[in-house]
């Protein structure tokens, strides 16, 4: 106990469920990262054509699937003998890592610093992200610049997604919608993000003297107030999308076509 | 519709202190307050609480509820079961003085340490001029009310007496956002980066964005969205982003 | 000798609302060490519940407003009471003292071209409050806050102490306003009877129970108003009165005693916040009041005078909202102790809410959506507070007592207390700018406007005094000192023989209820003579028993001891009110008098002076049953001719006599 500070002894008070939230955050977290980290080390099920895993877009290894007019360049050679979603999986991976919400999200959930409001922490000591390695928290505007063509190229895999088999357009199956729902809340989350509200009018003094920015700047910040709830059903779209692609393409499932 | 409630005040001074327990006649439409004052008047007279409005509007009657640090004004016995017993302890994370009253003087230090907003150079008083869209953020911080519940519920501060010296919490952060988005605060001619600063001598590093304070904000400030992470974006101008840090040296020479 | 702590300032101000800190941050300026004495927090003062705005004349939104229209207005609504030098400088500063704010850092509304947004309000001929949403008053709070801590950080650049030349003493009550003991014997006629010239303050610490003089030549009041002497108040625990018993006692008069704003709606319920105001433009935007058979009472309350202007139907008065030029107002619409009156009326007949008001309501007039959008501040305080969403039902409503008009007699320049060298007054505890009435929004304006020249006037007598500063006597300081104590028993007072017949120990609390009882029931919105009279033999039974009030434990942040010292401020001024209230055989403004309804030309010539009586002088004020409070009338100056010019004759007719009005 701090002295001079009121002589209480519990290391709080809350008599609510305080402890749900950070729970079910690190527990959906977990079963995420287990799901991701099996299905980018898998090296294989994610092109079922017209349709691409997220986790494997863009490919960049000579090892890639051959994808019909896809996003496969195979930039890295063949001397990449691992899954090549790891080529690829740390932008977005380290997009969410900095990104502002999921850092409030582990804070919590995983470190305990802290729990929850009112509810002490267990560490002795602690310094934010004053130092190396948390410092580096500040290079999320740099993951969102990557995150922008990662975007792109994932509505490029979309836009595939309504050609056939045989490459014909018009296509639409129940995987083209799972892909669109995707690229949305992809897109919604990536442009909710607090670095993108800052570069796109939050660092101005002056609004009236911009006043397409200032829009712009409303919209990001409309988006941005649900920020939390398009990280999470974008993480969940994300997944969905990797396991449907993984049971069409291993042939668990068969992609219902609409037209 | 009248009841009886169970109150445990934790009753002390810096010696020490502890949780009384009050059996306290409970009228409908109360609040925490209210029933405070009736123990005041009718069983402990010289039970230590500060208020002042009564109405939410001025601060002063901060506290912690079921370990939750509210306004004792704006929390209604109606959301706490009858038979719920109800804890009302003083703030945490500032020195007692008595009973439920802090010495909340931490946050009066780290107001001084704000360098004040600084006046436009050749602009007299009445020619002032500023667009509305650009006063509206700023004017979000402007409807503080100075509870410190924030101050109180930052685990930086709560959980580490040692970061008080290095952190100004983020009452006084959100401050120095609101005077980085005043239209015409001229800090900058007289060589103050107020963003930069705050990173450097105010501790914004030390905020790793868990949002309590926008949590228990009473007036709804987004203190979390709209302050703190701007100025950590801003700061991130100044000190981390290679591109605006170049421009802005070039700029400077061009001047 | 009494141990206390002690401390040497030039300027010392008492209280840290809007007033109080643009004196401090004046008389700080001007280079005077000053301090400030507030009962709170500093920054909590009352001044952040203020929500319309600041009444100035800058014509930013109807160019046609200037200084003289400001003037005009406010000499209307105080009904020519008003102390016109006041009523003159208030219109001639105030936009300078708005400019100056925003050189601080404050943050008002704007119009398209930047400029500070004005907004309408009642009894002002063009848009004038300038404002921020509807929490003017906490803007204003927080920048003069604001200010003063800059001016700290100047001195601590200069010399390592922030605290070197302003410091603000918080959570510290001041009990007595010292002086030296020059006194002229006590036969001397009332005005100048007291010789004496400030030379500090007693006061002791909330937190630690501590006693303390501050040795200062001029003294600043900004104490605010009495509002905690009425059961029903919109004023919070820190308007006991204080500035106004301090002059008192001081030997400083105080006039215009009698008139008191009661605003007609305020919440009556939940119990806990009986009293919090309900803004005017819930009216404003389309609020009817309706009695509990579901009438909308008011157009049977419409009086003669006002007949042409208000509308006779539902219909009509609805048209006004869309179509004001066509449809005449209506009559909820009508001026505030208009409202207040009718609402009484209905409640006494029987036609009242459960919890003794009317209902107000918006819900079945505007949409939902638009409530919310243009009462956003109502719809929060009603939501959170008494868990009513006024888009869904009614509110309950009744009058509360608002404003104090009265205060203590002060120079209209200066700001400086007649009678009393060194004391200063401002804000709500000086009299006489407002009249009988005052306007929405010119109490931030007044606050601005003397708060400084009190500041500006004090720092000048205090400089002109040069080293020859007054000192108070050891005897003065322990009397203070006995009489601070006295409720924990600690000093039993010497004239034991004289309070022989000791009665129980009194609870502060329950007093204190007694005290506001008797103020609401007796000397309230409507008075009559008997009832009054009534009213002042209970206050004198109350100051009786107040002798015997009683707390327990130790100083250390003792609510109750603080309430008992609070107690013989609230007594006193409570009997100022009374007293006058019942010399004034005429109704004006915030005095209604049921057995004398009609407002008399001749009344308007005269103020009504309350002073301390010679025994009350002598003996301090806890005197038995006797009267303390002497009650004198004094003709008022005549208007200046340049300003009587601003209005017609017509109009001037109805308040001055023709005598005036031919000379």
């Amino acid at each position: 106990m701090t002295p001079g500070r009121a002589a209480i002894s519990a290391r709080h008070l809350r008599t609510d469920r305080w402890w749900l939230s950070p729970l079910v955050t690190a527990v959906a977290l977990t079963i995420f990262i287990i799901y991701a980290t099996w299905r980018a080390f898998a090296n294989g099920d994610y092109y079922s054509t017209p349709y691409v895993s997220p986790l494997y877009s863009p490919c960049l290894a000579s090892n890639c699937t051959p994808m019909d007019g896809g996003a496969d360049w195979h930039l890295f050679g063949s001397w990449w003998g691992l899954s090549p979603a790891l080529l690829v999986l740390v932008f977005p991976l380290g997009f969410r890592l900095t990104c502002y919400y999921y850092r409030k999200a582990y804070y919590r959930g995983f470190w305990a610093s802290p729990p929850a409001c009112a509810v002490a922490e267990p560490h002795a000591k602690y310094t934010g992200e004053t130092r190396f390695p948390l410092v580096m928290q500040n290079v999320h505007r740099y993951f969102f610049y990557l995150a922008l063509p990662v975007a792109g190229i994932l509505t490029y895999d979309v836009v595939l997604a309504f050609r056939d088999e045989s490459g014909a357009w018009g296509h639409a199956g129940l995987g083209t919608l799972v892909l669109l729902l995707n690229i949305v809340l992809i897109w919604a989350y990536t442009l909710s993000c607090h670095s993108c509200r800052h570069i796109i009018g939050g660092k101005l003094r002056h609004f009236s003297a911009h006043p397409v920015r200032y829009r712009l700047w409303g919209w990001v910040g409309a988006l941005n107030g649900r920020h939390m709830l398009l990280a999470w059903s974008s993480l969940i779209s994300v997944g969905v999308a990797d396991l449907y692609v993984y049971l069409v393409a291993s042939g668990a499932f068969d992609d219902p076509r609409f037209f | 519709m009248t009841h009886t409630a169970h109150f445990k005040v934790w009753r002390g001074d810096t010696d020490g202190g502890d949780l009384q327990d009050y059996e306290v006649e409970v009228n409908d439409g109360e609040v925490v307050l209210d029933i405070i004052h009736r123990l005041q008047a009718t069983q402990v007279a010289d039970l230590a609480v500060r208020w002042n409005c009564k109405a939410g509007k001025c601060g002063s009657c901060s506290a912690e509820v079921n370990g939750r640090p509210r306004l004792m004004c704006m929390t209604r016995m109606s959301v706490f079961e009858p038979d719920e017993t109800v804890t009302v302890t003083p703030l945490r994370t500032f020195p007692v003085i008595r009973d439920l009253v802090t010495d909340v003087s931490f946050n009066y230090d780290k107001a001084r340490q704000v360098p004040a907003f600084v006046p436009p150079k050749g602009v007299p008083a009445g020619e002032y001029r500023m667009q509305q869209v650009d006063v509206e953020r700023s004017q979000e911080f402007r409807k503080c009310i100075e509870c410190f519940l924030c101050q109180d519920t930052c685990h930086v501060v709560r959980d580490h007496e040692e970061n008080k010296t290095s952190f100004a919490g983020p009452r006084f952060l959100m401050r120095i956002a609101e005077l980085d988005m005043h239209p015409l605060d001229a800090a900058a001619d007289q060589g103050l980066v107020r963003s930069a600063s705050a990173q450097e001598d105010h501790g914004l590093g030390y905020c790793n964005i868990t949002k309590c304070c926008t949590e228990i904000c009473p007036e709804h400030i987004q203190i979390t969205d709209n302050a703190l992470i701007p100025l950590k974006e801003r700061a991130i101008d100044r000190k981390y982003d290679p591109l605006v840090w170049l421009g802005s040296k070039i700029r400077r020479r061009q001047d | 000798m009494t141990q206390v702590e002690r401390h040497a300032y030039d300027v010392v101000v008492v209280g840290a609302g809007g007033a109080g800190l643009r004196a401090a941050i004046e008389a700080r300026e001007r280079g005077m060490r000053t301090a400030v004495i507030c009962k709170s927090l500093f920054g909590k003062a009352h001044t952040v519940m203020a929500e319309g705005g600041i009444a100035a004349s800058m014509g930013n939104v109807n160019s046609h407003d200037n200084w003289q229209v400001h003037f005009r207005d406010t000499m209307r609504g105080g009904k020519f009471l008003n102390q016109w030098r006041m009523a003159e400088l208030h219109a001639k500063e105030a936009p300078d003292r708005v400019w100056e704010l925003e050189t601080w850092g404050a943050l008002f509304d704007r119009t398209a071209d930047g400029r500070i947004s004005q907004r309408n309000f009642g009894g002002h001929e063009y848009p004038r409050l300038a404002h921020v949403g509807d929490r003017t008053g906490l803007e204003l709070i927080r920048t003069l806050q604001q200010k003063i801590v800059s001016l700290q950080q100047e001195d601590h650049a200069e010399t390592g102490d922030y605290e070197a030349r302003l410091k603000v003493f918080q959570e510290c009550t001041v009990t007595r306003v010292l002086k030296d003991d020059e006194r002229s014997e006590m036969g001397a006629p009332p005005d100048r009877r007291s010789g004496g010239k400030v030379a500090g303050v007693f006061g002791y610490v909330r937190e630690s129970g501590r006693l303390f003089v501050i040795d200062a030549p001029a003294v600043v009041l900004a104490t605010g108003g009495i509002g905690k002497s009425f059961k029903v108040t919109s004023n919070s625990w820190e308007y006991t009165g204080d500035g106004h018993a301090l002059a008192l006692l001081a030997g400083a008069p105080l006039i215009n005693m009698e008139f008191i704003q009661f605003h007609p709606t305020g919440m009556v319920w939940p119990p806990s916040v009986k009293g919090i105001l309900v803004t005017e433009s819930v009216r404003g935007d389309g609020g009817v009041l309706r009695n509990s058979d579901g009438e909308r009472f008011m157009f049977g309350y419409v009086p003669d005078v006002f007949k042409e202007k208000y509308a006779q139907s539902e219909e009509e008065a609805d048209g006004w909202y869309t179509d004001p030029d066509n449809h005449r107002r209506p009559p909820e619409l009508l001026p505030r102790d208009e409202v207040a009156r009718a609402i009484n009326s209905e409640v006494k007949a029987g036609r009242g809410t459960p919890h003794g008001g009317v209902y107000l309501d918006v819900s079945t007039r505007l949409p939902a959506e638009e409530i919310r959008r243009r009462l956003p501040s109502m719809h929060h305080q009603f939501k959170e507070l008494a868990d009513v969403d006024i888009t869904a039902e009614a509110m309950e409503v009744g009058p509360t007592c608002h404003y104090m008009m009265g205060g203590v007699d002060v120079e209209p320049d200066t700001a400086a207390a007649r009678g009393v060298p060194g004391l200063f007054a401002a804000g709500e505890v000086a009299g006489g700018m407002h009249g009988s009435n005052r306007l929405g929004g010119n109490s931030l304006s007044d606050l601005l406007v003397f708060g400084r020249r009190a500041g500006l006037f004090a720092a000048e007598y205090a400089a002109g005094l040069g080293e020859q500063r007054p000192a108070a006597s050891e005897e003065q300081i322990d009397a203070a000192a006995a009489e601070a104590l006295r409720p924990f028993g600690a000093e039993e007072p010497a004239e034991s023989a004289e309070s022989a017949q000791e009665g129980a120990a009194e609870n502060p609390y329950t007093l204190h209820q007694e005290l506001q009882q008797v103020m609401n029931d007796l000397v309230g919105i409507i008075r009559r003579g008997p009832e009054m009279e009534q009213a002042l033999e209970r206050l004198g039974v109350l100051r009786e028993r107040s002798r015997r009030v009683a707390v327990e434990g130790h100083r250390q942040f003792n609510p109750g001891w603080h309430l008992a010292v609070d107690l013989r401020n609230m007594l006193l001024v409570s009997e100022c009110v009374a007293r006058a209230a019942l010399e004034r055989t005429e109704s004006r403004g915030g005095h209604t008098r049921d057995d004398h309804p009609g407002m008399d030309r001749d009344w308007r010539k005269v103020n009504l002076v309350c002073e301390l009586t010679d025994e009350a002088q002598g003996g301090g004020a806890d005197g038995g049953k006797q009267a303390l409070i002497g009650l004198r009338q004094r003709p008022m100056d005549p208007i200046r001719a340049d300003l009587l010019a601003l209005f017609e004759r017509e109009e001037l007719l109805k308040y001055l006599t023709d005598e005036e009005l031919d000379r």
